[in-house]
């Protein structure tokens, strides 16, 4: 299986590459359009800030590319967030992958959430064998809004689309490479999509 | 619910863990990537590496040490000690660390938090503060807490915060070693002045000192280094006890 992380500057990408080890898979990290297009599987990173993110596929030319791809590709944290339709985080359109808004967390909470917290509502084969109210970890200030494509729930301050998918595309608020053996089911299921 | 997180540091040397630790059979207690899985296993919810020693020599030998963490452990770690450009944070973050903590260069240049904040994210960003109480005034110490500076705890705490901390690691060098329990009067005005998640630092020694930081202190996070290495309060037995008293915490 040829599994590609997109790699355009954006975040801790070691860690997925060797969560992906543990489980016996080698991810090779691209930004070239035709190894992406190519691969069986795609992970789209992502952590820091949206509009610049945003900018950096632009620059790239991957912001067309990625709407357009048909195997299974999984957005982590601000990659499933850059999928959706814009963000409130340097008031940015994403690529509309996802129907749905980013928004903030008000100051009722304290933003970044960060830590563990539970997953619930889970709809989809991404989480075969992962039972309900599973401990994730998530560091975040934007969340997306629940809405049709919601496929697991969190709460924190509201109860949020804490993944999302529709069609081929899956994304993840949280951090399955950094969630312990739970998370690690959710990218082996992951790769047997 | 978002849970409470219990969170060791492993004091490092070299790459090798100092300090003794004596809490499970293990082959090697010096061996950081085998206590970081270690802990992993037992349901430490992060890790911190405090490089004791940090110096421009040997950090390729922590950028190494961190890099075979990241490889093997599946939950989040910060690493911190001797850090202060931009260029040093990008290499660890590139090796696999989740987040760097800063502390003394942060103090020198503030200018570094948002830096680092806007190039990185927030969320990457920890800002350790060591404090002791003089005369009724937490005021900020650097150097392991021997050199005092002009700086007020709570003023500093959300002087880095407006910066672009995402979290705030406060010692009170009052309560460190003693096992007599965290600073919760501090931890409270901290945690309730700022937006951002505290972890409480500096006292553990027995179980009611974690209820109490989380009650009483109203911590986001307690980090402890003796309790855990040397079996005193074993991580499994600690949670299932702050479940009882109604905190939670991730079992």
């Amino acid at each position: 299986m040829k599994l590609v992380i997109i790699d355009y500057g954006a975040g801790n990408i070691k860690s997925i590459q060797f969560a992906f080890k543990r489980l016996g898979f080698d991810a090779v990290l691209s930004k070239d359009v035709n190894e992406i297009k190519n691969a069986d599987k795609v992970i789209f990173p992502g952590v820091g800030e949206a509009s610049s993110a945003m900018q950096k596929l632009k620059e790239s030319g991957l912001d067309t590319i990625i709407p357009t791809l048909t195997q299974p590709v999984l957005g982590i944290c601000l990659g499933m967030q850059l999928m959706c339709n814009s963000s409130e985080e340097g008031n940015t359109k994403g690529l509309g992958i996802f129907n749905v808004d980013i928004k903030r967390f008000s100051n009722e909470v304290k933003v970044p959430q960060m830590g563990w917290n539970t997953i619930y509502n889970l709809k989809s084969p991404l989480f075969k064998n992962v039972k309900e109210d599973e401990f994730m970890y998530l560091v975040h200030s934007f969340y997306a809004e629940n809405c049709e494509e919601t496929i697991a729930t969190t709460t924190y301050e509201t109860t949020y689309a804490t993944a999302l998918q529709k069609d081929n595309f899956y994304g993840t608020q949280f951090h399955p490479e950094k969630s312990g053996v739970a998370g690690e089911q959710i990218l082996k299921n992951f790769l047997n999509i | 619910m978002l849970t409470k997180r219990i969170i060791p540091c492993l004091d490092i040397k070299n790459g090798r863990t100092v300090k003794g630790v004596n809490f499970v059979n293990l082959i090697d207690a010096g061996d950081p990537v085998v206590l970081a899985k270690q802990y992993a296993e037992l349901g430490a919810d992060e890790l911190v590496f405090l490089d004791i020693a940090a110096t421009l020599e040997n950090r390729g030998t922590t950028l190494d040490m961190v890099l075979k963490v990241a490889e093997q452990v599946n939950i989040p770690f910060t690493v911190g000690g001797g850090i202060s450009s931009v260029e040093h944070v990008d290499a660890l973050l590139k090796c696999g660390a989740d987040k760097i903590s800063i502390n003394s260069s942060a103090v020198k240049r503030p200018e570094l938090v948002n830096e680092l904040s806007q190039k990185f994210g927030s969320q990457c960003v920890v800002v350790a503060i060591d404090a002791k109480k003089i005369d009724g005034e937490w005021i900020v110490h650097l150097a392991g807490g021997t050199i005092p500076t002009e700086l007020n705890l709570f003023d500093w705490a959300k002087e880095v915060e407006k910066r672009g901390a995402g979290e705030i690691l406060f010692t009170s060098m009052n309560n460190d070693g003693t096992k007599a329990g965290f600073a919760n009067e501090a931890l409270a005005k901290l945690s309730t002045e700022l937006n951002i998640p505290i972890i409480a630092s500096g006292g553990a020694g027995t179980v009611q000192h974690f209820i109490d930081t989380f009650v009483e202190g109203k911590s986001d996070a307690a980090l402890a280094a003796s309790v855990f290495h040397f079996g005193e309060i074993p991580i499994p037995d600690l949670k299932k006890e702050l479940q009882k008293n109604n905190i939670p915490v991730r079992l």
